[in-house]
């Protein structure tokens, strides 16, 4: 069943490359993107995030070791990896939600859209609006309904008289209207898990972000509220970039377009570092998972 | 039981409504409206010294701006000052507030006065009402902010429209429990505030609370089942129910604006 779905999504990841590389007129075949992490990266032609190595510290441990990863645009890519090994972390950097954690630094450059987000002139606020973020745990404000998706832009500053409608097309467009528009002054807390995270989803929206970071949004969640979730994600790729971290290897080849592999790396002093093994399209990475580790253990990404 | 015998003597109206209070003179009046009145005005004024500075001064820094060292350094001291004795507080307020600041500004101002009471005891219950709302706003998830923070909201916004409504029960009841503190002082009113009734919102004016007359006229020599003897006990029945009903109202207020977020 699952290969099957599997198999399916990778024909549909293809379609949607190929068309991509019309559009973009890229002219890399797929034997070509299939050769490793740099001709696949190069693929990534105007990337609305770059990172250029990155590492990211909390005091003087180094949590994340030296990441080069762009981000290509209503796209959907996956972080996948073992527990510990700085995914939520580096995700936590792309809108400088590690800023909220003392201690915390990132070195090197995260570009959005050629601007370096930890440039001294560049305001953390300003970086959020445009690049929100899904947690993993469903974190509805204790506000009713109608005042969790209102939320963000009242503090954008939007009328009044606006609101009924952002509050109807955010909902609409994470396919949660139905479900709760004759409750909307009820509070956000009293729906389900799914729900939650949905409602969290269309908070997100409502501020119409450029990129929405996702930090195993399905974690927490029963496998039908997962699915849900998921064809919600598919839908958003189609104006949004989304980036996600998921620890469910079946999730990423399902959604992303993408996939980038981390792991912990222990280096001489008993340390553990994350650091980026390989990214490449979503088909590459589980099609031929044998060169990754090949790759790894030859050090050629190491 | 005093306090039912006193009723007996004195109709519960004259009690309630009278405002002249000298239960003690040959002549005894039994209006309780001074003391009642000198009891809010300087609770009152407690409260607008509080108010902002305890709760949303000192609490809101302490719990979403200031650096954990910092907040860990200066939460022990603030509780600190909540273990002053009052009678220190009271000499604080006659022999600073009132002879060296009020005697400056407004020269008019009785020795003993309400305005240098109420401002004391204000200083009095911030740390309660300070250090309690600090405790009910870090008890609010961190999940909560990093979703407002990631909506691209200031450390403001996230304070006042997130963190402060979603702590509002804890705040409420720190607040209750401060003002209840403010209307059971005792000493700083006795000291500071004078022993005269008077029905009078002139805060440079003295006046005494039913507490300090409660203090007053029980360490005086009232016989055993005298007037006198039952006017405390009535006194202090009212101050209970002054107490409760405040108490039961903020229970309904927190019911009314809580956000519940568990």
């Amino acid at each position: 069943m699952v290969k099957r779905e599997l198999t399916n999504q990778m024909e549909e990841v293809e379609m949607s490359v190929e068309m991509g590389d019309q559009v973009l007129g890229s002219g890399t075949t797929a034997p070509a993107r299939a050769a490793g992490v740099t001709k696949a990266s190069r693929q990534v032609s105007d990337p609305v995030m770059d990172l250029q190595k990155v590492h990211v510290f909390y005091g003087d441990y180094e949590a994340v070791r030296e990441v080069d990863l762009p981000i290509a645009s209503r796209e959907i890519t996956a972080f996948i990896g073992p527990s510990g090994c700085g995914k939520s972390t580096l995700l936590r950097s792309f809108n400088r939600m590690n800023d909220l954690i003392p201690g915390a630094r990132v070195e090197g450059k995260v570009l959005y859209h050629g601007v370096d987000i930890y440039g001294p002139d560049v305001d953390a606020i300003e970086v959020r609006r445009r690049v929100g973020m899904v947690f993993q745990k469903p974190n509805p404000f204790p506000k009713s309904i109608f005042d969790n998706i209102a939320y963000g832009p009242r503090v954008l500053g939007r009328s009044k008289k606006d609101m009924d409608g952002i509050v109807e097309q955010s909902l609409t467009r994470a396919a949660l209207w139905d479900e709760v528009k004759d409750k909307l002054d009820e509070s956000g807390m009293a729906l389900s898990g799914g729900q939650q995270q949905r409602l969290c989803i269309a908070r997100c929206i409502a501020v119409n972000p450029d990129i929405i970071l996702m930090d195993e949004p399905c974690a927490s969640l029963d496998p039908i509220a997962t699915a849900k979730i998921e064809d919600l994600m598919r839908e958003l790729a189609e104006d949004y970039t989304i980036v996600i971290v998921t620890h469910n290897m079946q999730q990423a080849a399902r959604v992303a377009d993408r996939t980038a592999f981390f792991t912990a790396e222990v280096d001489g002093q008993n340390v553990r570092h994350g650091r980026l093994v390989e990214f490449d399209l979503t088909e590459d990475i589980f099609l031929n998972p044998r060169r990754s580790t090949e790759d790894y253990i030859s050090g050629r990404f190491g | 039981m005093p306090a039912f015998e006193f009723f007996q003597t004195v109709p519960i109206t004259d009690f309630l409504f009278g405002t002249e209070w000298a239960p003690l003179f040959a002549d005894p009046e039994f209006g309780v409206l001074p003391l009642v009145s000198g009891t809010l005005v300087i609770t009152g004024i407690a409260c607008l010294v509080a108010l902002p500075i305890g709760l949303l001064l000192t609490a809101m820094y302490l719990s979403e701006y200031a650096a954990d060292k910092t907040r860990r350094t200066l939460k022990p001291i603030l509780e600190i000052l909540a273990g002053i004795p009052t009678v220190i507080f009271g000499f604080f307020a006659l022999e600073f507030v009132t002879a060296v600041l009020l005697k400056n500004i407004w020269p008019q101002t009785e020795v003993f006065n309400a305005l240098s009471a109420g401002l004391v005891m204000g200083v009095m219950i911030i740390p309660t009402v300070a250090s309690l709302s600090e405790d009910a706003m870090s008890a609010v998830p961190r999940g909560l902010r990093e979703g407002a923070y990631a909506l691209g909201s200031s450390r403001r916004q996230v304070t006042l429209k997130v963190v402060v409504p979603a702590a509002l029960s804890g705040i409420v009841a720190a607040f209750v429990l401060g003002v209840s503190r403010a209307i059971g002082e005792t000493m700083i009113v006795a000291v500071a505030a004078g022993l005269q009734p008077n029905l009078s919102l002139n805060v440079f004016e003295g006046m005494q609370t039913m507490t300090s007359f409660i203090a007053a006229a029980g360490s005086g020599d009232q016989p055993t089942g005298s007037i006198g003897y039952q006017t405390i006990f009535a006194v202090g029945a009212l101050l209970f129910l002054m107490t409760l009903v405040m108490n039961l109202f903020s229970i309904r207020m927190v019911r009314k604006y809580r956000e519940v977020y568990e």
